[in-house]
This record gives structure tokens, C-alpha cells and sequence, in this order.
């Protein structure tokens, strides 16, 4: 037991919620990567493409997980909801990040892959989004804290994660499963934001190699 | 073998970046495309590999209109350097070489071996091939451009001021390797320049392009220098265009044999400028023997200019002899001095040979 809250159900609580912010996290890459290499190529979809998706970023996540059983025919319990809706979220924050990435792909290496023969989704597959890494990676970072925050709001609704705490410690008026439920989700945010950063420089092993030797 | 026939390239808003080019690029040698920015070159280069289409008129390799061939596939077989290398940072140097081989489709082993062979090719080692590009200095970096474009074994190589961000000295290092690399592979060299130095030192032909995308001139360097077809091809050829026609005539100049001394060797008081080699008979400097005799202190000897080699052009064996203290060039051979030239004797024979006119009553003229 700790702050009355079992081990056990804090173990699980915990992978619940991993599982509800981390896949959209996975999804939301997904999605992200050709509508931001749109937004990237076309000076005509940029704005349309990145204000859209941001947009999405303020419809509230209470409203969006209660109307997406409506729209989707789910039923309202269902995980899918919160899927989808974080999925969203993680498409709204990366779009824009995604279309910079591509965007700082320097204009003379695209040439010079284009002129060597490469076939446009061919370089865009192995040149411009290994390029694209430091970039896109570090709006994921910011994804992935973003959606170990929104995700607990689900609680409300009654999917279980780690804001089932909130609402239980409300219920209760007891302090002890809210503040475990907080310090939960912050050492969740540190570990994905340290899992995305790692991952970043195994990407990029070309940036640790020390320019002018 | 590479041929423009009334090649157009007009942009949407009107603007016309080549004019009716009709061009033949000769097979091997290297061709300079050169001209003021926005006279339309590099438009022209990337016309070769379809990285611009022309509005009108075609292009024609080996005598197959370009356009007919996929674009991807036809750029695979004509290699491509471009002024910041361009390479991949994300990428060794020798995956970057392998990149057309593994486009060709070549399988992993035998694209590998052209890599390696390339790269040694332009002089970089086994240890620099596992470096990231940014590891390397500018004029390496441009060495592994030059590799990657070779790599694939291409007939024809497409070069935009692949030496304009690199210094002066590497530059010269850089233009030799390509002259080099040229003869010993046969290949066709099309290169983008604005540096009218470049294109004198590195054409067979050179294109001279002018203000709206017109060729103003297409000839080798000699007929350039020596036939500006028009005011503009004179200016930009340069003021200093009769000094520069010097590095094209080569003269038969009777070199004169040169005594030489060793420092501490006496000499006798009076000799005027004498050469000092080393024991192995290579020039080392001029001393001036004048109101003193005796061993040759070594601090008194002072370095020679430039020097030419034997058979060199007029200007190498010019700046030779006007660049010596004693007026005397030195001229060498294999390491091995053959004597000294004078400026008088090598314009005498340019004059003997017809390279430079004879004005009326200059000595050589009265009989």
C-alpha cells in the first residue's frame, strides 16, 4: 500500500494508462508524417494543413471523449474513444512539428538525392525523414507529456488509468490516491520524454560523431 | 554527343532563362558552361538530367531525346556534383558513394567495391570513407561529391561551381584532380562556372553565356581568347585577356644552361646573380655576387620565384622569369634543373612562331 492505494492497482493503473497515451502517441506519428510532408511540400496546403490540425488541439478533451461514441457508434466505455481522441490530440501537436522537419532538410541535399536518381517517395523515406528525426522527435517529446496529462480527464468518463485516483481521492476526500496518482503520471511523463530522447540519438548517430575532426 | 537543339526554358511569370540554345557537347573533354549570374547555365546543366524541362526544343544523349526516358532512371546513369557537395550528413562517406551503385540496383557487395574504388579514385583513404561528412573539410568534402558522382560509372558527369566554396589553393588541387580524373576515365565533364579563370584553366570548350540566356560564344579557350566573338564575350573574357592568352602557347625557347653553386662553395667577387643548388642539384635560390667574393653564406641566398617546367606555356615560363631576382626563370624537368630562360628569349620566340605580332620597327623586324 502506498497513499492507500494498492501496489497492485497502482501497477495496473499505471500500464493502463501508458497503453492510452502511448499508443495514440504511436498512431498519432502515423498520421502526422504525411499530412506535415504535405504541409511541407505544398506552400498551398501548409496553412490549411497546420492551422487545421492545431484546431484540434482545442476542442475539450471532456467534450471530445463524450462525443466520439456518437460519431464512431462505440459504446461509451470503450477504449477506442480515448484512442481516437488522443490520437487527435498527437496529430494536432505533431502536423506542424512534422512539416518543420521536413522543412529543415537542407534544400541542396534534396537536390542533390533527387539528381542522383532517387524517386520521390524513396527520398523522402531515406533521406529527408532520417534528417527529419531531431525535429520531429522532440515535438513527440512534447506529445508525449501532453497526452500522460490530457489521458487522466478519461477517468470521468470511467476508463480506467491513473486518473481514476483523482476521481476516487475526490470521492473520498482523501488525499493520499491524488497525490500518488500525480507523482505516477509525472515519473510516466519523464520516462516516455527520456524513452523518445534516446531513441532520438540512436536515430542520429551522425550528430554525436563531433564535426571538424 | 550531348546536343541542344533550339532549346527554350520560359518560366509562368515570362521570364526567359534559356534562349533558343543550340549547343553540341563534344564526347569527353571537359565543356564549360560559363556566364554572369542569371545568364541561364546552371538552367541549362539541369536540363541535361530532366532536373528542369525545357518549354520547348529537346535535348538529345547519344543521340536519344532525353525526355523519352524516365527521369529517375536517366539522372542514375549521369553522375551529378553540386557547389556544397551536397552530400548526406546522415550518412557515411562510403554509403553516400554507394548511393547510385545501390540506385542502380547493384547488390550490396559489388556497390560497395565501386564505392571503395571511387573513393580512392579522388584520394581520400580507407579510414575517411567511415567518417559522417561533417568530420571532413570542405575540399574533402567536395572530393567525396566528385566520388559519389563517379561511382555509378556514369559516361557523363554534371558539375555546378562544384569548386566556389572552397578556397583558392584547394580550389587548384580540386580542378587538377578533375582534369586528371577526366583523362584517365574518358568521361564527358559538362561544368557550371561564373569564374572565367576556371573555365580558361579546365575547358576544351567553353560556352559563354549571356544576360537573357543567350550563347554568345562557343569555342575552346584559345579561339575565345585570341576571336571574342562580340563586345560582351571581350569583357567578360577580361581585360587582361592578351596576358591570359599566354597559358595556350607553349613556345620552343632555347633554355640556357645555368652554372650552379653550393653554399660555402667560393665564388669570385663580381659574378653577379648566381643560382645555388642543393647536392642533389636542386635549385635553391639566387645570390647576388656583387662587391664581395668568397664561400656562399647561406643567408644571403634568396628564394627564386615561380618555376616552369620544360615545355611549359609562355606564361608559366613569363612569371618564371620575370618573378627571379636575376631575371634569369628557372626551368626544370623531372626534378632536375635544364637551365634558365630570360623574358626577352621567350617572347622573341613567341614572335618567331607567329604567337605574338611583330610591330614595325622592333629589332627583330630591322635585317
Amino acid at each position: 500500500m502506498i497513499g492507500g492505494v494498492a501496489w497492485e492497482t497502482l501497477g495496473e493503473l499505471t500500464l493502463r494508462h501508458l497503453y492510452l497515451a502511448g499508443v495514440p502517441l504511436l498512431l498519432g506519428l502515423l498520421v502526422s508524417l504525411p499530412l506535415g510532408w504535405l504541409a511541407a511540400r505544398s506552400r498551398w496546403l501548409q496553412t490549411p494543413v497546420v492551422a487545421g490540425t492545431s484546431l484540434l488541439y482545442t476542442i475539450p478533451s471532456l467534450a471530445l471523449f463524450i462525443m466520439l461514441p456518437l460519431i464512431l457508434g462505440t459504446r461509451i466505455l470503450d477504449d477506442a474513444n480515448v484512442l481516437v481522441a488522443m490520437t487527435l490530440y498527437t496529430v494536432a501537436l505533431l502536423t506542424r512539428t512534422v512539416a518543420d522537419g521536413f522543412g529543415s532538410v537542407p534544400g541542396h541535399v534534396r537536390q542533390a538525392a533527387t539528381a542522383m536518381g532517387y524517386g520521390e517517395l524513396r527520398r523522402v523515406v531515406s533521406v529527408d525523414l532520417p534528417l527529419a528525426v531531431p525535429v520531429i522527435t522532440a515535438g513527440l517529446r512534447v506529445a508525449a507529456v501532453s497526452n500522460v496529462s490530457i489521458v487522466s480527464i478519461a477517468a470521468l468518463i470511467g476508463v480506467s488509468q491513473l486518473g481514476m485516483l483523482f476521481t476516487d481521492g475526490f470521492n473520498r476526500n482523501a488525499m493520499g490516491p491524488i497525490v500518488v496518482g500525480v507523482l505516477a503520471c509525472v515519473v510516466l511523463a519523464v520516462t516516455l520524454d527520456a524513452a523518445i530522447a534516446g531513441l532520438s540519438k540512436v536515430l542520429t548517430p551522425w550528430l554525436r560523431s563531433g564535426a571538424g575532426a | 554527343m550531348i546536343r541542344f537543339e533550339d532549346v527554350t526554358k520560359r518560366y509562368a511569370d515570362g521570364t526567359v532563362a534559356v534562349d533558343d540554345l543550340s549547343l553540341e557537347v563534344p564526347r569527353g573533354g571537359i565543356t564549360v558552361l560559363v556566364g554572369p549570374s542569371g545568364c541561364g547555365k546552371t538552367t541549362s546543366l539541369r536540363m541535361i538530367n530532366r532536373m528542369v524541362e525545357p518549354t520547348s526544343g529537346r535535348i538529345l544523349l547519344e543521340g536519344e531525346d532525353i525526355s523519352q526516358r524516365p527521369a529517375a532512371q536517366l539522372r542514375r546513369h549521369i553522375g551529378y556534383v553540386i557547389q556544397h557537395a551536397g552530400l548526406f550528413p546522415h550518412r557515411t562517406v562510403l554509403a553516400n558513394v554507394m548511393t547510385v551503385p545501390r540506385l542502380l540496383g547493384w547488390d550490396r557487395g559489388k556497390a560497395r567495391a565501386a564505392a571503395i574504388e571511387a573513393i580512392e579514385k579522388v584520394g581520400l583513404t580507407q579510414d575517411q570513407a567511415k567518417r559522417y561528412p561533417a568530420q571532413l573539410s570542405g575540399g574533402q568534402q567536395q572530393r567525396v561529391g566528385v566520388a559519389r558522382a563517379l561511382a555509378g560509372d556514369p559516361t557523363v558527369v554534371l558539375m555546378d561551381e562544384p569548386f566556389s566554396a572552397v578556397d583558392p589553393i584547394v580550389r587548384g588541387d580540386l580542378q587538377a584532380e578533375v582534369r586528371r580524373l577526366q583523362q584517365d576515365l574518358g568521361i564527358t565533364i559538362v561544368m557550371v562556372t561564373h569564374d572565367i579563370d576556371e573555365a580558361l584553366t579546365l575547358g576544351d570548350k567553353i560556352a559563354v553565356m549571356g544576360y537573357g540566356g543567350h550563347l554568345a560564344q562557343f569555342a575552346s579557350p584559345a579561339e575565345l581568347l585570341a576571336e571574342p566573338a562580340d563586345d560582351f564575350v571581350a569583357d567578360f573574357v577580361g581585360k587582361d585577356r592578351g596576358y591570359r592568352a599566354l597559358s595556350f602557347a607553349a613556345p620552343d625557347v632555347a633554355v640556357r644552361p645555368e652554372r650552379t653553386v653550393r653554399v660555402g662553395e667560393n665564388v669570385a667577387a663580381g659574378s653577379g646573380w648566381v643560382l645555388v643548388a642543393d647536392d642533389e642539384g636542386m635549385p635553391q635560390g639566387w645570390v647576388d655576387v656583387a662587391g664581395w667574393g668568397g664561400p656562399v653564406p647561406a643567408e644571403k641566398v634568396r628564394r627564386f620565384g615561380t618555376v616552369a617546367e620544360a615545355g611549359a606555356s609562355a606564361r608559366t615560363l613569363l612569371d618564371a622569369a620575370l618573378s627571379s631576382p636575376s631575371g634569369r626563370g628557372v626551368v626544370v624537368e623531372d626534378g632536375h634543373l635544364v637551365g634558365t630562360v630570360t623574358a626577352d628569349q621567350v617572347l622573341a620566340a613567341m614572335r618567331r612562331e607567329g604567337h605574338v605580332a611583330t610591330p614595325p620597327g622592333s629589332p627583330e623586324e630591322a635585317p
